[in-house]
């Protein structure tokens, strides 16, 4: 199974009307990296909602790990979204947790041992270069490194697919560059790598990712090649 | 997340404490020290109407009314003697005729002393079983040996007294299922606000592949835990009231208060309470919190 998404036709529309999202069609293959661009407001957070279950789409379908993700059962959800690393926009971390709490997250709930959380955590800590906020709350953390807090969530428990939304927008060129290895590195363990981003800098950090760009809901795609698996590399 | 009852530190965490969520333990601290004085008061009438049943089955009362002296007297030694010959018949005793005038004097006054007042003869008769034959074959012994003797069964005249105490025992039976509803009622209630109030960290728990089973633990725990608390207290304050109206009750030194003791039994019961009300408050939460996230994605 080379493609590890596939979309056919997916529209997505919110209760206020218009399409947000129509006419979908690509496929991600297992093991790339991808960028998602476009203007605010073209549906790239959208996008990346369909992409890990946190929305259904109004039409069309979507296929997640081989299984058709659109009629997928309440009951399967959890085991998928484990498969899934998010990094959101708005963060969405635990304000009353501490850091250490927030990215052991993922793997309580998925039943790993107390003994086996600490040193994976703290790995994760030093990676994203906190390891002094341990016990820092998020909203005694700076927007930068609360984003840091929310990747090292996404990360810890080795997804398949790490989605993440604008993950570079709060930090400095330097932390940046940092993240995007990390995702790099990840990308080169095996995890399939979609991150959106305005950032036209970031782009050019990873010469091997293919290029995805929305325009008001529609890939924009002018040299056909999203369509279909990509590709080696777009630009 | 772990399975076990006892929450692991870390899932402690997971839901705020701060914002005062263990009124609710206070509010089961109420529902089970109300509930377990209606289980005591239904349990001791029990017991009352238990020992009216024992006491009273079975037990008769003959008067021989005939009102000439001399045809009394023949008669009433004629009955005794006939009833104290049945094999059915445990104890006959004929009931002392100075004592009978000594108790109908507040009705009869000094008169009741005029040895040409007839007073009826009086016999108290315990019977070894209570069925309706022996009696009835009691009846007839009776009235061939004393032509003028009435039979009357105690029951039906202490009858009242037990239907009283029957209905007494229905109504705290109950009082004591309203207030279990009542408890799902708040526990439900409180599931619902804890949802919303903690609505953020669950999105987030669900994104990160969290199962409502594993949500609803976290409430049903936490509620079991707070009516079990709240519960020992409301048991011991009520269990408190129930000893000292004991110490009362045994100070009037009759023998319907010997039936309001509560027996080991009725404490095991009593005690059962808390633990039972803990269990349907895990139960009510957890489906309360599972038909909540069921709308959600
Ligand atoms: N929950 C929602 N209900 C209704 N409309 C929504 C909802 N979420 C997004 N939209 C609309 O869908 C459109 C696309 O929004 P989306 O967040 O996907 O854009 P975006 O590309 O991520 O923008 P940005 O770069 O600013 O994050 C917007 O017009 C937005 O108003
Ligand atoms: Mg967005």
């Amino acid at each position: 199974m080379a493609n590890i998404v596939q979309f056919e036709n997916v529209g997505l529309r919110y209760d206020t009307g218009q399409e947000t999202l129509c006419d979908l069609s690509f496929s991600l293959s297992r093991g790339a990296f991808y960028f998602l661009t476009g203007a605010s407001g073209a549906g790239k957070t959208s996008l990346l909602r369909l992409l890990y279950l946190s929305q259904r789409p109004t039409r069309g379908s979507i296929r997640l790990f081989g299984e058709d993700a659109v009629t997928l059962p309440r009951a399967r959800l959890p085991g998928f979204r484990r498969r899934i690393g998010v990094v959101f926009q708005d963060f969405r971390l635990v304000p009353h947790l501490s850091a250490f709490d927030n990215i052991a997250l993922p793997l309580r709930v998925s039943g790993v041992p107390e003994r086996e959380v600490a040193d994976p955590v703290r790995e994760m800590l030093a990676w994203v270069g906190l390891s002094d906020k341990t016990d820092a709350r998020p909203p005694t953390l700076s927007g930068g490194e609360q984003q840091r807090v929310a990747i090292a969530r996404a990360v810890i428990g080795r997804p398949e697919i790490l989605v993440a939304d604008e993950p570079t927008g709060n930090v400095d060129p330097d932390m940046a560059e940092r993240l995007l290895h990390l995702f790099d590195s990840l990308n080169r363990l095996g995890t399939t790598v979609v991150v959106a981003t305005h950032d036209f800098h970031t782009l050019k950090r990873i010469p091997h990712a293919h290029m995805m760009r929305l325009d008001k809901g529609r890939l924009v795609d002018p040299t056909g090649s999203l369509r279909f698996p990509p590709p080696d590399t777009v630009q | 997340m772990t399975m076990g009852i006892i929450a692991s530190a870390a899932d402690r965490r997971l839901l705020d404490d701060r914002h005062g969520t263990r009124a609710m333990a206070w509010v089961m601290a109420i529902m089970l020290f109300l509930t377990v004085l209606a289980a005591a008061l239904g349990l001791a009438t029990l017991g009352v109407a238990a020992v009216l049943d024992r006491q009273l089955a079975g037990r008769l009362t003959v008067q021989v009314v005939a009102p000439a002296e001399s045809v009394r007297t023949r008669e009433a030694a004629a009955a005794l003697a006939a009833l104290k010959r049945l094999p059915e018949v445990r104890r006959a005793v004929a009931v002392d005729p100075a004592h009978l005038a000594e108790m109908l004097r507040p009705w009869l006054g000094t008169d009741g002393a005029d040895p040409d007042l007839p007073i009826p003869a009086m016999m108290d008769v315990d019977l070894t079983q209570a069925s309706a034959a022996t009696l009835a074959r009691v009846q007839a012994v009776v009235r061939a040996a004393a032509p003028s003797a009435r039979v009357d069964r105690q029951e039906s005249w202490l009858g009242p007294v037990r239907s009283v105490m029957r209905m007494l025992s229905g109504m705290a039976g109950g009082l004591v299922l309203l207030m279990a509803g009542a408890t799902a009622a708040v526990v439900i209630l409180a599931a619902r606000a804890g949802l919303d109030t903690h609505s953020d960290t669950i999105a987030v728990l669900h994104m990160l592949g969290s199962t409502d089973v594993q949500v609803a633990r976290l409430f049903q725990r936490r509620i079991g835990l707070d009516t079990l608390l709240g519960g020992l207290v409301g048991m011991a304050a009520a269990i408190g009231v129930v000893l000292l109206v004991g110490v009362q009750l045994d100070a009037l030194g009759s023998d319907l208060v010997t039936g309001l003791q509560l027996g080991v039994r009725d404490w095991v019961i009593l005690g059962c309470l808390p633990i039972a009300f803990a269990i349907l408050a895990t139960l009510a939460a957890r489906l309360a919190v599972l038909a909540a996230l069921r709308r959600v994605l």
